[in-house]
Order: C-alpha cells, then structure tokens, then sequence
C-alpha cells in the first residue's frame, strides 16, 4: 500500500485522542508550524497503518508533520513538533459533556 | 464552582442489539440500546470492541446512522466485508438480545446539525451513506427546510442502503432532493446516472459555489478525494469541505 491509500482524515484520530484527552481534539483549530496554515485537526491528513500502534498527522496543505502519537506498551507518547499552538474548544459539542451542579 | 461544566471520559458502554434489519444483500442495521449513551451530534462515529475467549480484542469505528433525537437508541448500519474481522460477526452473527461493547460518541469536525445551517451538500460512496444518513434523519426530525442534496454512489441499485428512506425523505418537499449513480449495474428502464462520480456530475447536481454550501463527503478514500478536489476546483471553499476517507480499515 502506497501512502496515498493509507490517507484518512484527522477525524479517524479522535477516539485515540480522547483516551487521553477530555476535550475532543478533532474539532480543535491549530497552526501548521511550517507553513502557518490555520485548521481544524480533524480535516488534517492522518496516516495510520492498520494494527500499528500509532499514528501521523500531516498538514492537509504542505504535507509536513503536525503530531505523532504512538500508543503502546502502557504509555501514551506525543511528538507535537509541527503545531505551533492548538485552541481546543470547551464544549466540543453537545451530547460529548456533562453538566453537574456542584454543591459548592 | 456551580454549574461547572466537567467533561466526561470516553469510557466502554455496553450496548444490547434490540433489531437488527438487512438494508442490502451486504449490510445490516444494529439498532443498539446503550443504557449510560451521552447523546451525540449527527456525524459522529463509535469505536466497537470484540474480544475473543482467549482475550485477543479487534476494534473498528462505525458512523451512527441514526438521528440524535433516537437516544439512547443508537443506530449503526455495518456492511459486510470478506475476510473481516469484524463485520461478518456483526451482520451475520449478532441478533436481537446480544450485547456489544462500544464506546463513544467520538469526533467534533465531520459533524451536522440543523443549527449549523447550509445549504448542505452531501455525497457518499457505498456505506460512506452512514454519517450521512444520521444528519438526514435529524433534519427531518427537526422539520428543518434547509436545502439539501446527497449525491449517493453505489455498484447497484441493491447496494443503496436506506434506499426506501431516502425515497420518502425526497418526497416530503420540504428542500431534500437524491441523486443516485450507480456504477456497475442499472435496472432496467434506469434513468439516472451511471459512472463515478466526477466533475462534470458534480456540476451538475451541486449547489452553485457563490451559495457556499457546506459540503460533506464520505466513502472510500479515492471516491473522497476525487470529489473534494473538484469541489475545491469548482470554486467551492476549503474550509467547507469535510472529508471522512474510510481507508483500508480491514472491515
């Protein structure tokens, strides 16, 4: 299989990303660090061998990469060299939060 | 803090099969009732766990089809691949009263809901139907008239999943319209189109760019990206085309 083929949407990342983190990452907007391209992770270029422990994600423009995260071994790593920041959204969306009154 | 907002773990629900109907010769729809289901947004995928006797566990993700307002019903509609490792168990094997163990709902980009707005612009290769199809039924639900079309290829008429549906859907004329190309074989008498989807299609069934259409487009990867890059070609933006490739998932 070529690369091309292994192509999928950042969106693919999301339930991986939610072992982790509390918010949904796939609807998070960040900055190609190389070529300053602004966009959501989830429309961002994943590659992902299927079985393999981690993933790879390129920007959907210039192809460099954003975040590698490799899952294995009882540890959870992350590169995330090639973003230059990331606004994650509160509220992903409804249905993903749970609201609790706190008694104080 | 009150009214502090805390944010749930995505955690394994189990979820019992309560139907389960043949849509084609190939696929099936769970209708699984999960118990603790946080709701979820139209679009949005759960994970699926199988886990062998001797402990080996396979996962795939499969889009819900059903509308949010079916909660805590969750709808999945899982088309059989040969020599999968999942998906046979999942058409073939699972009837009503068996559990599965999912998790979810997972995914904030390639979402909809009738807030968002349009018009919507909707295309799908084979089971790439589904996502798609959970936005369709929600729309319908909130008897939104917010203009909208799917363009839907499929090898045969056979392979259109949900065809009754969305035949009744486009006939509500509240703003809904289906667009078939089907790419192996055609009934007889068929009058619709019969090759991949391309430009030239697209051009022709597709909202005009200058109406910035959000467009959403799932199915298998070389479909998903033949179709955004003319879409971008034709003028639409960007930022309004989401993908969902499907990729070689092993079924």
């Amino acid at each position: 299989m070529d690369n091309a083929e292994l192509r999928l949407d950042g969106n693919a990342a999301a339930g991986m990303l939610r072992e982790v983190f509390v918010y949904d990452l796939s609807g998070a907007t960040g900055q190609c660090a190389s070529c300053g391209e602004i966009g959501q992770v989830g429309g961002q270029h994943l590659y992902m061998q299927p079985l393999s422990p981690g993933a790879v994600l390129r920007c959907r423009r210039c192809e460099s990469v954003l975040m590698v995260f490799v899952h294995n071994r009882g540890r959870y790593r992350f590169g995330l060299q090639g973003l230059k920041w990331l606004e994650i959204q509160e509220t992903a969306e409804a249905g993903e939060e749970v609201s609790e009154q706190r008694s104080q | 803090m009150a009214g502090a907002t805390l944010q749930r773990r995505l955690t394994w629900h189990l979820g019992k099969v309560v139907k389960a109907t043949r849509e084609t010769p190939r696929a099936k729809t769970l209708v699984l009732e999960v118990p603790d289901w946080p709701g979820h947004t139209a679009g949005q995928h759960v994970d699926v766990r199988l886990t062998a006797p001797d402990g080996y566990q396979a996962r795939r993700s499969y889009s819900i089809a059903s509308a949010p307002e079916d909660a805590p019903q969750v709808a999945l509609a899982v088309e059989r691949i040969e020599d999968g490792e999942v998906s046979p168990y999942l058409v073939d094997e699972l009837t009503p009263g068996d559990q599965l163990e999912l998790r979810g709902p997972i995914g904030g980009y390639f979402i909809w809901s009738a807030g968002v707005g349009g018009p919507l612009l909707l295309v799908a290769g084979g089971s790439g139907i589904c996502p798609l199809m959970a936005m369709l039924r929600h729309r319908a639900r909130q008897a939104s008239t917010i203009p909208t079309r799917l363009v839907y290829s499929a090898r045969s008429l056979d392979d259109v999943i949900f065809h009754d549906e969305l035949e009744s859907l486009a006939s509500r004329g509240d703003g809904f319209e289906v667009f078939y190309t089907l790419t192996r074989s055609q009934p007889a008498g068929w009058t619709g189109f019969r090759r991949r989807i391309d430009r030239e299609m697209l051009a022709e069934v597709a909202f005009a760019p200058s109406l910035q259409p959000l467009c959403m487009v799932c199915g298998p990867t070389p479909l998903v990206e033949a179709v955004a890059e003319s879409l971008v070609d034709q003028g639409h933006m960007p930022d309004r085309v989401k993908t969902e490739r499907f990729g070689p998932s092993g079924g």
